[in-house]
């Protein structure tokens, strides 16, 4: 009987992550086709449409398809003198610790089945900021190996720009959502979601009715650092100095296949990635405005009662679409401004976002006591 | 010229260019997306969302005075303008144009090519052929851009596709009535000789010519 009960426990914890994993990579995999039609419509161009399986085109969505199949025929090349294990491991060990990290995202409330509640969320972490963030760190590793093993001056000076990006930046994305953290005094990223659920009537009386309990309106600062800064983390344009295909050689350059494919996924996936946390952290994750575990309750009195199922769904259909809408938005910031020189790269992170990140928890706190002291 | 200006607070402030940036790029994003899904369900179809051409399928509108691939006009019984005066063979400045002329049996008419070949892969395009033709027999307005091949015998064009545009290499058969040289009714491409690796090329700018086909008689009808 307990045994049952383990494997059914075993069993749920293996469909959340193969429904988490399906989502992502899919997701990730059509970022290839979202990246090329979205600029070529932002720029008057038609973009990729003519990969046609069977005269069907279906606006260049085989295109995806066509890029796998490519690059695992493609040869894939070691460096004579490079570390033949080093190099295998590295675009491997960039594109699992950007999966991993996932684990730690809620996408949907408890969901009631059977008299079982499962948590959607793979891992029910309740460190859950700091593990997520510990990944995305530890992501560096697989750059900085990638560079390093491929004995390549070009691949090296690469690794070492996206190592020193990436923890510039991740000083001011930890820094930027210290103020979320003092605001809802909890590190788990499920209890910060259903805190979001609430609005702001106790404090602005009359429209604070309207306004859900968002991230981004207790912390409107630290929204625009963190998304900088998350934007950063991702090493794409306008921070790719990493790579820079158009001029600068990035880490790997040594690479070739689908070995270069880990690493162009590991892109797209902490894309998805940093658009999950903006939305869990910034805008409410699974929250749907107004919506409650019994229903509606619109600011205007009005009232409409929703089964247990629809409201779990409403999560999950509020999470996607605001992750899809960054997604959007990344892809638009992408396409729209040029990159950043190195040292104006250093300056933002380090001159810039550092102190506003810094004064935004100052002023958080300051204000936070504020309200304690008052009761 | 425009020097470095100083930037202004705002512009300083990075956050409102960008968005600024954004909206610009955004507003063309949802105008094309728009007009991309109207287009799906057969709606503004006379307004393109794109700038762009797709290439094969849709051709861009040439302009009416360039020049394309050469032709060569043709009278009504189906005979070449051409009187074989050797005007555009002698102006070409790339020398692309091979004429051998032959007796017409119309004396008003006195000459006609019995062979008028271009090489295009020399011709330069200049149209000076077209320019100096008395007869108007060679004009370039086939709006045939897309010239290109495997080999340098095949850029050359004979009679048969001067006159009819439309035919590609290799022709299929000779429809000329006329007598002229034709290179149909042998190979059309001779072997290429044996070229020793170790010697630098050797092209011949001149096949050798085809045989005479097609009779007068074909074209006006036996004299009485």
């Amino acid at each position: 009987m307990i045994a049952a009960l383990v494997f059914a426990d075993i069993g749920i914890k293996l469909a959340l992550a193969g429904i988490v994993f399906f989502g992502v990579l899919n997701l990730a995999g059509l970022h290839t086709w979202v990246e090329r039609k979205q600029s070529a419509i932002m720029q008057d161009r038609i973009g990729a449409n003519r990969a046609s399986i069977f005269g069907i085109k279906l606006f260049g969505l085989f295109h995806p398809l066509a890029d796998a199949i490519k690059m695992f025929f493609k040869e894939d090349f070691i460096p004579a003198n490079g570390d033949r294990l080093l190099h295998t491991l590295a675009p491997f060990l960039s594109v699992f610790f950007a999966l991993v990290a996932f684990a730690g995202i809620p996408f949907g409330d408890r969901l009631m089945v059977g008299g079982r509640a499962i948590n959607l969320q793979v891992a029910g972490i309740y460190i859950g900021i700091l593990y997520i963030f510990a990944m995305l760190s530890l992501g560096v590793y697989g750059v900085i190996l990638a560079g390093f093993s491929s004995r390549n001056n070009y691949a090296l000076l690469g690794s070492l720009r996206a190592t020193a990006q990436m923890i510039s930046y991740e000083i001011a994305l930890g820094l930027s959502i210290i103020g979320l953290v003092m605001i809802f005094s909890t590190m788990d990223l499920q209890q910060m979601v259903r805190a979001q659920g609430g609005d702001f009537s106790r404090w602005l009386p009359g429209i604070g009715r309207w306004i859900p309990m968002w991230g981004i309106f207790l912390q409107p600062v630290a929204f625009f650092v963190f998304l900088t800064a998350a934007l950063a983390e991702t090493k794409r344009v306008p921070f790719d100095l990493p790579e820079g295909e158009s001029e600068i050689i990035g880490y790997f350059v040594e690479y070739s296949g689908m070995k270069f494919g880990l690493f162009f996924m590991t892109d797209f996936i902490e894309t998805v990635l940093v658009a999950c946390l903006a939305t869990t952290l910034f805008f409410g994750g699974w929250q749907v405005p107004y919506l409650h575990p019994d229903g509606f309750h619109f600011p205007w009195g009005a009232t409409a009662a929703v089964g247990h199922l629809v409201y779990v769904g409403l999560g999950i259909a509020s999470f996607s679409l605001k992750v899809l809408a960054f997604c959007w938005l990344f892809m638009a910031i992408r396409w729209t401004l040029p990159r950043f020189r190195y040292d104006q790269l250093m300056k933002l992170g380090w001159i810039y976002l550092f102190p506003i990140a810094l004064v935004n928890v100052l002023v958080t706190a300051g204000i936070l006591a504020f309200l304690g002291a008052r009761g | 010229m425009q020097r470095k200006r100083e930037l202004t607070f705002l512009e300083n402030l990075y956050v409102p260019e960008i968005v600024r940036g954004l909206v610009l790029t955004s507003r063309h994003f949802f105008g094309n997306l728009f007009i991309h899904t109207a287009h799906l369900v057969g709606l503004m179809k006379n307004r393109s969302a794109a700038v762009t051409f797709q290439y094969p399928e849709q051709k861009r509108p040439l302009a009416p005075r360039l020049r394309t691939r050469h032709r060569l006009t043709v009278r009504e019984e189906g005979t070449p303008r051409c009187v074989g005066c050797m005007l555009c063979e002698t102006v070409c400045p790339a020398k692309c144009i091979t004429i051998v002329a032959g007796e017409h049996p119309d004396p008003n008419v006195e000459k006609y090519p019995v062979r008028f070949d271009i090489d295009l892969g020399v011709c330069v395009y200049c149209g000076y052929c077209v320019e100096v033709c008395p007869e108007d027999a060679i004009r370039m307005d086939t709006e045939i851009l897309d010239i290109a091949a495997y080999s340098r015998q095949a850029m050359k064009l004979d009679i048969h596709e001067l006159m009819d545009p439309k035919l590609r290499k290799p022709v299929p058969e000779c429809t000329l009535k006329f007598p002229h040289q034709c290179r149909v009714h042998k190979p059309v491409l001779p072997e290429a000789p044996q070229q020793r690796s170790d010697l630098p090329a050797v092209v011949s700018r001149n096949e050798p010519p085809g045989p005479m086909v097609g009779s007068w008689e074909a074209v006006y009808g036996k004299k009485d």
